[in-house]
């Protein structure tokens, strides 16, 4: 923290001294007494419950998989393109492939906007443009999913379609912008080849990860210390040529997290890409094109008709989705809390 | 040492009492912002000239030449526009100038656009479920105005005219497993802030980390969850309670979360005063932090409410899909809002997708709400409290005073100290003072 001290008519920075900044809270001690104890153990028992009901997720998860991974072996269901656990052949290459295709388009349009947001709010907008911004992302985030979703089918779709056929017309030598034609009878572009791809899906999910991205990028832009900032006027930079040499650099931690915590939601995202894609279990590398799939989508499209090997099934593709999650989240918190100074890495 | 003595004259206090120098100094006053950047004449009218120049290129190419589709004029128009004032600002200014000018156009163009987005999404919803909400102001003399949010579908078919029918059913179920979330999440979720935020240790922090990954959990992993624990193994039928069961599991994290940052907003000398006074841990808790945090805790409670409202996914495994009014959520499948949203959307009938974005509308109207009301609540600093609040709080310290001078014990204490025992306490003078007057 550093405080002002003011000399006659100049401000002088006060900047702390070896070790001054390093400010502690006391650590109190007291005597417990006996309603003390008893509300310890309430409280703890109440955080002992919140973890069990995390560790019951994974061990259910695991457990009800066992049966369908103990029928094919884990090798075989990592690598199959298909998914039919009636006949034993089942896998989620092509399913984990789509999820990460999606995830990565979402983050290709997200990573841009957010980052670029949280500097206007934290370096251009004043003081009631970045409060209200700041509530405007925020209530974004709070926009269900299945609004999102009819949104993304009704409105986005028929918008993106022209794009995309343009994107594929002129771009098409790049393998992933382009759009086989199935129908060599009929050469002529068709719309339809456009629609339900992992491209509009991940234009969706994009936009409802960018609230997330943006509030962690924000916060740690704002940390971006004061004096170096004006150091950087003071030596004559542009406001852009402080933020490249001074918050860009102060924020990547938060930068990295934040882009990773937004694709942990893009990959866990369900509804719009159930509502959106048109599923298939094969491996489409064609963004633009018809046809992709995700595990989250595949659960909300097929738990109804489910039982046994079948539920084990979509037990293992939930469980690999959950490790998935909760890889790219811890490595994100892991990289938020390093970039922070250890003074308010609580916070 | 006396409590009446004003504080400028604390330092001039002779050299026997207590020196509080640190009440006498002179409040530090808040720096102006000391760099600033304005824009100036040149710049501003440089932003319009290329504005202008740029949508009059778009017209030009889309419209007059046609060659390129009127999709692409507004993207064309942008490009024109920053292209047009990279140039101007070029003209009066070197490098730098340019670079930082420019990317100060795409930092806003980005903020433009996430805004617009939102603001894209709230308006085609109302639009698209317009015809269902006009009834809203219709004053049709024999009609209810409310009647979409009063009837249930039960009898409606598809080609039913939109004045008929409505989500009555899903208005339950919205409420029925929200209720019952709320139920189980507020103490689960409010006393393990409390553990996260006040007792601590190293145990505390291992849960800290697991809630917060627990943020990240799909919402679709917590319905299959609940699916095949209570569905499959206890009811065998879609419940409203396994849907409220599958709210609460993404629910807490998040109220977890709000609650326990709000907590350790609370400064750090009020829980030691209370402390200090003799008060136990949980009494510091029950009277200081809880009431210092009441506002950050119900902006944490509402907002997870928000969250939980809008699910879909866990929903969509675990209540099963109705068009009947249930008030049992013990028993048959109970549809709630954003899942009639969803069926209304599937069934692919006009009417029934009016009806459909007429249910997204009042959920985003819902979500709304409680956003507005969580930024009003939150927005009160921690410990600031409202004039009711403060009279109140007068009360009660009155009732308190009169408590105090009632026991002998005070009484006894004056008198020992050869004062008159039913004056007023003299360390309570100033405070006593301005209660009584209040009084009157």
């Amino acid at each position: 923290m550093t405080t002002i001290k003011t000399h006659g008519a100049t401000a002088l920075p006060d900047y702390p001294e070896a070790g001054a900044d390093d400010a502690r809270p006391r650590i109190l001690t007291q005597a417990l007494e006996r309603v003390d104890h008893t509300f310890r153990g309430v409280v703890t028992g109440s955080g002992t419950v919140v973890v069990m009901v995390m560790g019951l997720v994974a061990v259910f998860l695991t457990v009800r998989s066992v049966q369908a991974l103990g029928t094919e072996g884990v090798g075989a269901f990592l690598t199959t393109q298909d998914w039919s656990p009636e006949t034993g052949h089942f896998g989620i290459a092509a399913i984990l492939t789509g999820t990460v295709l999606i995830a990565l388009v979402a983050l290709a349009i997200a990573f841009p906007l957010s980052v670029a947001t949280a500097l206007f709010i934290t370096q251009l907008a004043g003081d009631r443009g970045s409060r209200l911004l700041t509530t405007v992302v925020d209530l974004m985030a709070a926009v269900p999913s299945v609004v999102y979703g009819i949104w993304g089918l009704s409105f986005l779709e028929p918008v993106v379609v022209p794009f995309a056929r343009w994107l594929s017309t002129w771009f098409g030598w790049i393998p992933l912008f382009a759009v086989p034609n199935p129908d060599a009878a009929n050469p002529l572009p068709n719309d339809a080849l456009y629609t339900s791809s992992t491209f509009v899906a991940g234009l969706v999910v994009g936009l409802m990860i960018v609230p997330i991205m943006t509030s962690i990028m924000r916060e740690s832009f704002a940390r971006a210390p004061q004096g170096e900032r004006e150091g950087a006027f003071a030596l004559g930079a542009t406001r852009w040529g402080m933020i490249r040499t001074v918050v860009l650099p102060f924020g990547r931690g938060g930068v990295i997290g934040g882009t990773m915590l937004g694709m942990g939601r893009a990959l866990g995202e369900t509804i719009a890409i159930y509502l959106i894609i048109s599923p298939i279990f094969q491996f489409n590398f064609h963004i633009l094109s018809r046809g992709t799939n995700s595990i989250a989508a595949l659960i909300a499209l097929r738990y109804g008709e489910a039982s046994g090997v079948t539920l084990s099934a979509l037990m293992a593709a939930g469980l690999a989705l959950f490790v998935l999650t909760m890889i790219v989240n811890f490595s994100a918190s892991a990289i938020i809390a390093r970039s922070r100074s250890g003074a308010d890495a609580e916070a | 040492m006396t409590g009446t003595l004003p504080l400028d004259t604390v330092a001039a206090a002779p050299a026997t009492t207590t020196h509080l120098p640190r009440l006498a100094l002179t409040e530090q006053t808040e720096e102006p912002q000391r760099v600033r950047v304005g824009a100036s004449l040149d710049d501003r009218l440089s932003i319009a000239g290329a504005t202008v120049g740029g949508i009059g290129m778009g017209i030009l190419l889309a419209g007059a030449l046609g060659v390129i589709g009127w999709g692409w004029m507004p993207i064309v128009s942008y490009a024109w526009f920053v292209g047009i004032y990279a140039s101007l600002t070029f003209l009066g200014h070197s490098g730098p100038a340019v670079v930082d000018r420019f990317w100060s156009v795409l930092l806003r163009s980005a903020a433009v656009v996430v805004v617009a987005s939102l603001g894209i999404v709230v308006v085609y919803t109302l639009l698209r479920g317009w015809p269902v909400l006009k009834d809203v102001f219709a004053f049709a003399p024999h009609k209810n105005p409310l009647h979409f949010w009063l009837t249930d579908m039960s009898g409606v078919g598809p080609l039913s005219g939109l004045d008929t029918g409505g989500i009555l059913y899903a208005v339950i179920g919205t409420l029925e497993q929200i209720g019952i979330a709320l139920v189980i999440t507020v103490p689960l979720g409010v006393t393990s802030a409390i553990f996260l935020a006040i007792v601590g240790g190293r145990y505390a922090r291992v849960v800290r980390t697991l809630v917060e990954a627990m943020t990240a959990l799909p919402s679709v992993v917590a319905g299959l969850f609940i699916y095949a624990v209570i569905i499959l193994s206890f009811t065998h039928q879609d419940n409203g309670f396994a849907a409220a069961l599958a709210i609460s599991v993404l629910m807490l994290p998040i109220m977890i979360r709000s609650a326990d940052v709000a907590l350790r907003l609370v400064p750090g000398n009020l829980r030691e005063a209370g402390l200090a006074l003799g008060a136990s841990q949980w009494s510091t808790v029950w009277r200081v932090i809880l009431p210092t945090m009441r506002s950050g805790l119900t902006t944490a409670i509402i907002l997870a409410t928000a969250h939980g409202i809008g699910e879909t996914a866990p929903v969509l495994l675990t209540s099963g899909v109705t068009s009947v009014t249930n008030f049992d959520p013990f028993h048959n499948a109970q549809t709630s809002l954003p899942l009639a949203a969803l069926e209304f959307i599937e069934s692919g009938r006009n009417t029934l997708i009016a009806r459909g974005y007429a249910t997204a509308a009042t959920l985003l109207a819902v979500v709304l709400i409680l956003f507005v009301l969580a930024r009003l609540i939150g927005g009160q600093e921690a410990g600031k409290v409202s004039a009711g609040r403060l009279r109140r709080l007068a009360r009660t310290s009155r009732a308190t005073l009169r408590r105090v001078r009632a026991s002998g014990h005070a009484r006894n204490l004056a008198a020992a100290a050869g004062r008159d025992p039913d004056a007023p306490l003299d360390p309570l003078s100033a405070f006593d003072q301005l209660i009584t007057e209040d009084d009157a």
